[in-house]
């Protein structure tokens, strides 16, 4: 079963953004002057292929852990693991 | 009898050739290693080259960290083996733990392609072993993303245990903002880990051993290893 995972990587409290910095300071330019804060993150989207939600969560946080984040500078929030289908004539495969 | 450095070549580094001519211009044998390879050889000592491994994808160093040869360059460091990462090398051994910090993008966000000065804060490592501490060096950098940055305890331990290895300065020695390319944390241009063997920089020694290219401040570290590593039996 195909399992889909949205990773959210953040950048830590405190830590300086230029890249948000860079967008913060555009904004005025597109007529805005009360953005107060602007930081640049990450989204991934991660499918795993496994009958065991467990264990594919286990397997997400460990891959958002360990590659998809750098601990150092970064938080990391995975989602649960909604099924997905491939396409509507796998699901016919599967039902016959 | 030549010291043997291993120079690893990931998909995306483009200062292998370099490091590999600076080994042989000092007087050392390069050897070619392979992202893939399980092994380096009975290489004396290892230098990971600056790039855009794997193009810098997620972040610098990232996939680079789980390239098999890793765990052949983390058992040489684990044995003690002097390991050089220089610019996207610096990046990977910090992303595989190797060494502390992180490095992000420089502060004003252009990339910086030009000659610096660094300050050699310790000869504690096979590296900077024939350096006076407080010499001063010139060498070019090359980055976008260099700014080192570590959370306050671990800038501390750094600062304490003499593991800060280069410093950026003036001409003179003289460390300050004007001098700092990219914001990094005090200044830091390059770090070794606890023990010393495993040392991080930013500028780029092996663009700098040629008189007729330009400056040689990468001369000193390059002797220093190649008098220092004991030749493997």
């Amino acid at each position: 079963m195909r399992r889909a995972f949205t990773v959210v990587v953040s950048l830590k409290e405190g830590l300086l953004d230029p890249q948000g910095k860079a967008v913060l300071d555009a904004l005025p330019t597109m007529g805005w002057d009360n953005v107060e804060e602007v930081r640049v993150g990450k989204h991934v989207r991660l499918v795993i292929d496994s009958d065991d939600l467990e264990g594919a969560r286990a397997q997400a946080e460990e891959i958002a852990r360990r590659l998809l984040a750098n601990p150092v500078i970064e938080d990391v929030h995975v989602t649960d693991g909604a099924p997905e289908s491939r396409s509507s004539a796998d699901d016919e495969e599967e039902r016959a | 009898m030549k010291r043997r450095i291993a120079v690893v070549t990931f998909p995306g580094s483009n200062d292998d050739r370099d490091a590999a001519r600076a080994v042989r211009r000092m007087g050392g044998e390069p050897v070619p290693a392979w992202h893939r390879d399980p092994d380096l050889r009975g290489a004396d000592a290892v230098i990971l080259p600056g790039g855009f491994s794997y193009g810098d994808y997620l972040r610098c160093g990232a996939i680079a960290r789980f390239a098999p040869v890793m765990d052949a360059i983390r058992e040489h460091a684990a044995a003690g083996g002097p390991v050089l990462g220089v610019c996207n090398g610096f990046q990977i051994l910090c992303e595989a733990g190797l060494l502390p910090g992180a490095l992000i993008r420089n502060r004003g966000l252009a990339f910086i392609c030009r000659r610096v000065h660094v300050r050699a804060e310790t000869a504690r490592t096979p590296f900077t072993a024939s350096v006076e501490p407080g010499e001063v060096l010139e060498v070019p950098i090359k980055h976008g993303e260099g700014q080192f940055v570590a959370d306050e305890p671990t800038l501390a331990r750094l600062e304490d245990g003499g593991q800060v290895v280069f410093r950026y300065c003036g001409p003179d020695g003289r460390v300050g903002e004007e001098f700092n390319p990219n914001g990094a944390a005090h200044h830091i241009a390059g770090v070794c880990n606890e023990a010393g063997n495993v040392v991080g920089m930013m500028p780029h020694p092996e663009h700098a051993v040629d008189p007729d290219v330009g400056p040689t401040g990468g001369q000193a570290l390059f002797e220093s290893l190649l008098s220092a590593v004991p030749v493997t039996a």
